[in-house]
């Protein structure tokens, strides 16, 4: 069963905080699930679906729905990192494709910033790790874990410091316009390469913001979006992938983008060439030159050269990324980016993005995420959507 | 630029029962590699059961010669500079390690390294990895 038109996003919504010590994370879950009911002209009454994953508080979803005061008679609390939301978005159309709900809430939220919690530190996952032993005393954090990834990716294809930088530049770029975002002053690739090391090869400035805050979408069947009055965003496509350390023949040259990518285009039956805005992972600017090469927009080993000079700049270069600012720029909500990737490429395909960014005739449009560690584990989500 | 390798205690690793053997020979110096009894693959991290074939497993010694796959030298997540690593070892596994007794600077991809051992806060030393030729 294709999940190809089965379900339409039909509300999205991006909290504006990005710093907020005086509220709790469920309040921030409450606050992001109003505003997207409210953009979508429904009601709580008319949520019959629940999604949530890691940053939601408690037993999976239980005390989340309980908290809202849902009626669910579908949940998901698949945790995929911060790519869990993308998947949440393809797992809610299938299960309105297959009658289980007619009406997905998804929700985000957290406050890292305010409690202090930044990609230089090791995460507790808890006991029982089977890796633990063999990578915790190494002090594997966020951000070395994407850093070998950099550094390897320099060694094999020959790749720079000055066109990852790029990629921050494009973000900075859109970021300007962006009353919300975090850092919105436009910078150089001087600036990047003249930000403080944090792990060779990845400046500060490579890495994306830590910030409160967070998201909401509902996903609809289609008779419902029909009779919504919101521009129709449809869901034409979706792929998971998990990819790990390969039972020690580590290969830190692909992601899990390079199996959920083709897949998703496959159900979407479109090509990488007929993307017109592409929202991407931005935790670091690795892991967006990495999934763009896995996704098809260029070849393996070409990303450097394709993300150089603007080219994901909106309005000068072939394909506008992150018009937002992404979470290299505006915002990076529990530490997890998959959410804001989801909604503004419904902002693109609405014609609501930034007319200064505004995407002309965006038509299609594509989210893609990972989570988890691109250096050692990680979940991988692909969406496509089309104005429809 | 130079960044000298700083000795550091580790964080100590959470001994196993599947894995007791292991931290046991690390103690004596010695790295041990699961290989399967089946497919005859060795892998990594160390699993019981083979993830290439879900056959049964064994401890083999390995030489402890390896080749940096990839490093970092994080500079900005402890109070000292550390290289973390994946090493390819001879036996055809890649771990993730540190590498130390260096100069952090001069660590290049595809530099030849030997094993080595370092202390943890209070558990037993873990795999760790040295340029092979000085300097």
């Amino acid at each position: 069963m294709s999940i190809n038109g089965k379900a339409y996003i039909v509300g999205a919504y991006e909290h504006p905080t990005r710093k907020a010590p005086d509220k709790s994370v469920a309040q921030l879950h409450a606050e992001c699930a109003r505003g997207a009911l409210e953009d979508a002209g429904l009601t709580l009454q008319d949520v019959d679906g629940y999604f949530c994953a890691g940053d939601a508080p408690g037993l999976g979803m239980i005390n989340m729905v309980d908290y809202l005061g849902l009626k669910v008679r579908h949940v998901d609390s698949t945790d995929t990192g911060g790519s869990a939301y993308i998947a949440h978005v393809s797992h809610a159309a299938q299960a309105i494709a297959a009658g289980k709900c007619n009406v997905a809430l998804i929700t985000l939220a957290g406050r890292p910033r305010s409690e202090g919690s930044s990609g230089t530190q090791a995460r507790n996952w808890g006991a029982n790790l089977p890796d633990q032993p063999f990578e915790a005393p190494y002090n594997a954090v966020t951000v070395n874990l994407y850093a070998m990834v950099a550094m390897r990716h320099m060694f094999q294809y020959g790749t720079t410091s000055e066109q990852l930088a790029w990629i921050k530049v494009a973000a900075s770029h859109h970021a300007q316009h962006n009353p919300h975002a975090m850092l919105r002053e436009v910078v150089t690739v001087d600036d990047v390469l003249n930000s403080p090391m944090i792990s060779d090869p990845l400046h500060k400035l490579d890495c994306c913001v830590v910030s409160d805050g967070g998201g909401a979408l509902i996903v609809a069947r289609p008779e419902i979006a029909a009779r919504l009055k919101r521009p129709k965003v449809k869901i034409l496509g979706a792929g998971e992938a998990v990819k790990g350390q390969l039972g020690g023949e580590v290969d830190l040259s692909w992601s899990g983008a390079a199996i959920s990518g083709p897949i998703a285009f496959e159900e979407a039956r479109i090509r990488p060439s007929d993307i017109k805005y592409a929202s991407i992972y931005d935790s670091f600017t690795i892991t967006v030159l990495m999934q763009l090469e896995d996704l098809g927009f260029c070849k393996k080993g070409e990303g450097g050269r394709f993300v150089a000079d603007g080219n994901l700049i909106s309005g000068v270069g072939k394909l506008p990324f992150n018009t937002d600012g992404g979470g290299l720029c505006n915002n990076h909500p529990a530490n997890r980016g998959g959410i804001t990737k989801v909604i503004e490429a419904v902002r693109q395909l609405r014609g609501e993005a930034h007319p200064a960014v505004q995407v002309k005739n965006c038509d299609l449009a594509l989210a893609q995420g990972t989570g988890g560690y691109l250096g050692s584990r990680h979940g991988s989500a692909t969406v496509i959507l089309e104005r429809e | 630029m130079s960044t000298p390798y700083t000795a550091t205690p580790l964080k100590s690793p959470q001994v196993a029962p599947d894995n007791t053997a292991f931290w046991e020979a690390a103690r004596e110096g010695r790295l041990l590699v699961r290989h399967c009894k089946s497919c005859g693959k060795p892998h990594w991290y160390p699993r019981t059961l083979c993830p290439f074939c879900m056959g049964d497993t064994e401890w083999k010694q390995a030489s402890g010669r390896g080749t940096i796959y990839s490093f970092s030298v994080t500079r900005r997540a402890g109070p000292t500079p550390f290289c973390i690593a994946y090493v390819t070892l001879e036996e055809g596994v890649t771990m993730m390690t540190h590498i130390v007794d260096c100069d952090l600077d001069t660590v290049r991809i595809g530099q030849k390294v030997k094993l080595t051992f370092t202390p943890t806060e209070d558990g037993p030393p873990v795999p760790t990895f040295a340029p092979a030729e000085a300097g």
